[in-house]
């Protein structure tokens, strides 16, 4: 840890609530990139989910915003250390998205309009544990926090929550993503810190 | 527009892992072969690590993630990086 | 000590304030003792850190304004101008909070790229500066520099700022220049000249640059730093102008104008 600097606190606030270890609590929304933003027309979005066996569904926008959709309000944790806690969003659950989806795949990769990449069990995207959302704080999702759409998984660091949301890949193998494969760690679990290789 | 600094903010960053300046290295993207200096990247430094980026066609050039110990770099994106070091 | 490329990794350090000087209502330059600086050029900077009691920690990269001989002067002295913004997490800190004696924990000094050598190879070429808003800081070095170093290469420096109070370094500016040593200072207003002046506001144009610029066949070196996009327009202009892109060297700070 660096010498304290006197009388310097930051932009963070003091939580009454349980925080993760490590993290702080924020009341902004910080954007953090890996690129430019992607500005995706909707009449050209297409979001697929495909199986190992390479059967692909997909939903253009009129099909996805026709799904029922849930209102969830989750708290949220980038491994940056920031914390934002009763998000509100819109979404549609992944139980939803995989109603029809069959397979035996242990693992999933989301890919993102952009290139971006991020691996995680197919078990955690299950269960009321993950969402595509399309509409944060009761507004659309701004391009610059991942509109059209993005995965939303609040149970793991925010990075596993992949912007612009382009599909889902299932696997037999499990494949490291952007981030995975350069440190980060390949769980990700807030709550045991789980943020680099080897936590 | 995006919101991206130049490669001249990775020289901290770089400057802990090479003894001499990294800022000027000369790079050539391997995606679609054009040819900077690390300082003339794009880089998208407000993530969970930095990204630099080709001017050019946006490919990924240089990654580098910093933890509290350990320092990960990624030069996939590059052929090499030629670096000046000072003669002896 | 030899002006040349520092050798050896980075790894933070603790300055201490030694003094600290307004430099406008919302900016200030920051003095301070850095034992066993290893000196600088002119266009490096150095990266900041705070942390807070609780570990919580941020950094920010600051220009270095001063020449490199203060670098060499016992104690070894490193300036810093900092421009505070309204949303800003550090610059409140820097501009408002830091006071003389206080420590400050630095890395540097970094970058070889953007950087003017008043002994290198070509050290009698033309020098062009371009700064928008708080990026005039590094080349400020560099004019300072040249001063300190005896050196007669021709400088012109273009200085945007909104309006007549953001100006740093009004009075020095306008000192080196009547000194009448090759130093030429334009100063662009995009929002509200000076009283009485007839030049229109507005941004750096192409006619800017022929007025108050070099001429391509010059072959100036040309130093842009402000803004990403100040940054990207002026260097577009200057390639259209003429001038090879390979000579034009940017720094860029982030859109809010601080380097984030």
């Amino acid at each position: 840890m660096g010498i304290v600097s006197p009388g310097f606190s930051g932009r963070r606030r003091d939580s009454g609530e349980k925080l993760p270890p490590g993290q702080y609590l924020v009341t902004d929304f910080p954007v953090l990139s890996a690129g430019p933003t992607p500005r995706i027309d909707t009449g050209k979005w297409e979001l697929s989910i495909t199986t190992e066996t390479g059967q692909v569904h997909r939903w253009d926008w009129a099909a996805f915003q026709a799904l029922p959709a849930e209102e969830p309000t989750v708290d949220i944790h980038c491994v940056t250390k920031w914390s934002k806690l009763g998000t509100h969003w819109r979404a549609v659950s992944l139980d939803t998205l995989m109603a029809d989806v069959e397979t035996s795949a242990g693992f999933a990769v989301a890919h993102s309009y952009g290139g971006y990449t991020t691996n995680l069990p197919l078990a955690d995207l299950m269960d009321g544990q993950a969402w595509v959302a399309s509409g944060f704080g009761g507004e659309p999702l701004e391009a610059e926090h991942g509109g059209p759409a993005r995965l939303l998984v609040p149970h793991l660091y925010f990075w596993k929550s992949a912007k612009w949301l382009q599909g889902i890949t299932l696997s037999d193998h499990d494949e490291p993503g952007f981030w995975e494969s350069l440190g980060y760690h390949n769980y990700g679990d807030p709550w045991r810190e789980q943020r680099y290789w080897g936590d | 527009m995006s919101d991206y600094m130049d490669g001249n903010m990775l020289g901290g960053a770089l400057g802990e892992l090479f003894s001499m300046d990294v800022t000027s290295a000369a790079l050539t993207c391997v995606s679609c072969g054009a040819s900077w200096v690390i300082a003339q990247t794009r880089v998208y430094p407000h993530g969970p690590g930095m990204v630099a980026r080709c001017p050019a066609c946006d490919a990924v050039l240089v990654r580098l993630v910093r933890g509290p110990d350990r320092a990960w770099l990624d030069l996939r994106g590059v052929t090499c990086l030629q670096l000046a070091v000072p003669g002896q | 000590m030899a002006r040349a490329a520092v050798l050896g990794r980075l790894t933070w350090r603790v300055a201490t304030v030694a003094a600290l000087r307004d430099e406008t209502a919302t900016a200030r330059t920051i003095v301070l003792d850095v034992p066993g600086w290893p000196g600088h050029l002119a266009g490096q900077h150095v990266d900041v850190r705070l942390t807070a009691p609780d570990g919580y920690s941020t950094e920010r990269s600051y220009s270095i304004a001063s020449a490199p001989a203060e670098g060499q002067a016992d104690p070894p002295a490193v300036q810093l101008t900092v421009q505070r913004l309204a949303d800003g997490e550090v610059s409140p800190y820097l501009t408002q909070t830091l006071a003389v004696g206080y420590p400050l924990e630095l890395r540097g000094p970094i970058g070889g790229w953007f950087v003017w050598n008043p002994d290198g190879p070509a050290s009698a070429r033309p020098v062009l500066l371009v700064a928008g808003g708080s990026g005039v800081v590094p080349l400020m070095a560099m004019i300072r520099e040249r001063a300190a170093a005896g050196s007669h290469a021709p400088f012109k420096l273009i200085y945007s700022v909104r309006d007549p109070g953001a100006l740093l370094y009004a009075d020095e500016l306008a000192r080196r220049e009547q000194a009448g040593d090759g130093l030429q200072v334009r100063y662009v207003y995009t929002r509200t000249a000076p009283p009485g002046s007839t030049e229109p506001t507005g941004r750096i144009n192409a006619a800017t640059l022929t007025a108050a610029g070099w001429p391509p066949d010059q072959s100036p070196a040309v130093f842009v730093c402000g803004p990403t996009g100040f940054v990207e327009a002026v260097a577009d202009l200057l390639v259209r102008a003429g001038h090879g892109a390979g000579a034009i060297k940017t720094e860029r700070f982030g859109p809010s104008g601080g380097k984030p």
